[in-house]
């Protein structure tokens, strides 16, 4: 089991989400950045859809109380155990009594946690995300809090291989990472691709033009429901109003005010503000490593490209699981002192 | 003639456009195209968001790209008949008016030039039709309410409003499923809980449905508290 210390700003269970409960008002929730979610899993040799911790800009101090594979995904919150630095995206190996460390962010927003076999909770609507604003998911329905405890399942056939390896440091890591190839290239100013939305011809020319010349903000009040964007204020070519219809993560949507509403992960099923774009599936994990303050800006694509991207990115993640497959035992080693 | 046009929502949604105002044709074509679709579940379907005049379908573009998906929903579209739809269910919403369940009864019966028991009787003789589910699990966009009891939305929300609470906004009427921050006028609070995630489905409403809202003493509502919120 694991004993959280210290439980970090905002630190939650997340998996794929909630899926197919959309018609009855039912968010989807799920990882941020589904990516790093997904490759912190293959690295242990789970499924992709395991549930992994979600930990938010400051990370939690977690006890691990038995033997257990782990890999860190995503943002670097600066992790440690046993006075060494973890490094990202590789499967590390961590002995009973250790504890694992986070810091403040050194480079992203948000990191994930898997561990060999899946943390276990209870599945709700068929999903492990934690949904904050119903209270139910996850953890309890909530955040980490320190003190809580947390188990996981059984580790499959190759991370109870890896676990078998003769007593050694409290912690190792493994020799291999995961490819170049599948780690998003996370900055704090991002160009992220974009479809024209629904009702992307509401808008004045000038405001289109403007939504593909200008660099959008971060605003302080944004979180996993969504990012409020400064800069350049949209305008409709004459008032407007839209009957509620579906919306979905990335889809970028301006209320009256003019300044756009990138939606997330927790967002609402509908809305009824007309929507200029909608962020290409495949650049979602750059925008869920965006900081209040960080900066972005649209490139349009079209649905064909946003697809090929997203297909290009599937084939990438299964040569991923294939590989880590076809590694077999895992020659464990120190990792580097931290300087 | 009714409008169609198929639109992609990024790489792996479709919207479907079904008309243009909130009105009983456009509500059964948004039903009709529902069922069509859950009765054929292509291979790349996911799921799908029925709306006021859009049924928004999710598909996994690893098995089908948009071109596919938006021919063959302008098919299904095209084969929409007229053919009756089954009769809607019909849920009762037992609701204690009024009181500390609804604060704002009196604002809206004053705005209205009416008594209290006038936006009472008013609000529970009507047959609400779910046009659709949003904001919250299990929210209810009702249509058919009388504007007798119309009253705008409060100047500043409310921070919390209690799970089960029965509003109005406009021309709107509601009822909060879990605790959230709100504009709306309160006139009651009904005692039934419209978010089940213990349940599949996990809402006490579904789109298509038809609501009557039942008057129910405070005995009553004690009685059939279910207590609340989701947790």
């Amino acid at each position: 089991m694991m004993r959280v210390l210290r439980p970090g700003l905002l630190t939650t269970v997340q998996d794929l989400g909630r899926v197919g409960h959309q018609r009855h008002g039912v968010i989807v929730s799920g990882a941020m950045d589904e990516v790093a979610h997904r490759v912190a899993n293959l690295l242990v040799g789970n499924e992709d859809h395991a549930p992994t911790l979600e930990m938010t800009l400051v990370g939690p101090s977690l006890a691990f109380d038995a033997d257990a594979v782990i890999a860190i995904c995503g943002g670097d919150l600066s992790a440690t155990a046993a006075g060494v630095r973890l490094p990202l995206w590789r499967p590390i190996r961590v002995r009973a009594g250790t504890v694992v460390e986070f810091g403040g962010a050194r480079a992203g927003c948000r990191a994930y946690l898997a561990v060999a076999g899946g943390w276990d909770v209870p599945l709700v609507l068929g999903s492990a995300s934690t949904y904050l604003r119903a209270g139910i998911g996850g953890h309890d329905g909530r955040a980490l809090a320190a003190g809580d405890v947390l188990t996981w399942r059984t580790p499959g056939a190759l991370a109870s291989q890896w676990l078998a390896a003769p007593e050694g440091d409290a912690v190792a890591v493994a020799s291999w990472s995961a490819s170049h190839r599948v780690r998003p290239r996370y900055r704090g100013d991002i160009a992220v691709r974009v479809m024209d939305g629904p009702q992307a011809d509401w808008f004045r020319e000038e405001s289109r033009a403007a939504f593909f010349e200008a660099a959008f903000t971060v605003g302080s009040q944004s979180d996993r429901m969504g990012y409020r964007l400064q800069g350049p204020a949209l305008a409709l070519t004459a008032p407007r109003e839209l009957l509620s219809e579906a919306v979905t993560m990335g889809t970028v949507q301006v209320p009256p005010d003019g300044n756009p509403i990138l939606l997330m992960a927790d967002r609402q099923t509908t809305g009824g503000y007309a929507k200029i774009g909608q962020v290409i599936r495949a650049d979602l994990p750059l925008v869920a490593q965006l900081k209040p303050g960080d900066t972005l800006r649209f490139v349009r694509v079209s649905v064909a490209e946003a697809q090929r991207l997203l297909r290009r990115r599937e084939r990438d993640l299964r040569e991923l699981a294939a590989a880590v497959r076809g590694m077999g035992a895992i020659n464990w080693r120190s990792p580097a002192r931290a300087g | 003639m009714q409008t169609t046009a198929i639109t992609p929502l990024g790489d792996s949604a479709a919207v479907v456009r079904l008309g243009e105002t909130i009105d009983p044709e456009t509500h059964r074509r948004v039903r009709r195209l529902e069922r069509a679709i859950e009765r054929a579940a292509p291979r790349w379907f996911v799921e799908l968001v029925p709306a006021f005049t859009t049924v928004t379908v999710f598909y996994d573009p690893m098995r089908a790209d948009f071109a596919q998906v938006e021919g063959w929903l302008a098919r299904q579209v095209e084969a929409l008949g007229d053919e009756p739809l089954p009769p809607p269910r019909e849920v009762r919403i037992p609701v204690c008016y009024g009181g500390e369940f609804g604060p704002d009864l009196g604002e809206v019966a004053a705005h209205n030039g009416l008594t209290e028991d006038e936006v009472i009787f008013i609000h529970s003789q009507g047959a609400y039709v779910v046009y659709m589910i949003g904001f919250a699990p299990g929210f209810p966009y009702l249509g058919g309410m009388s504007e007798r009891i119309a009253a705008p939305r409060r100047a500043t929300p409310r921070v919390s409003i209690p799970a089960g609470t029965v509003g109005i906004a406009g021309m709107q009427t509601g009822v909060y499923p879990i605790s959230t921050p709100g504009g709306w006028q309160l006139i009651g609070r009904t005692p039934i809980r419209l978010f089940r995630p213990e349940q599949d489905p996990p809402t006490l409403l579904s789109a298509g449905d038809i609501v009557r809202f039942e008057p129910i003493s405070r005995e009553t509502f004690d009685a059939l508290w279910e207590g609340g919120d989701a947790r």
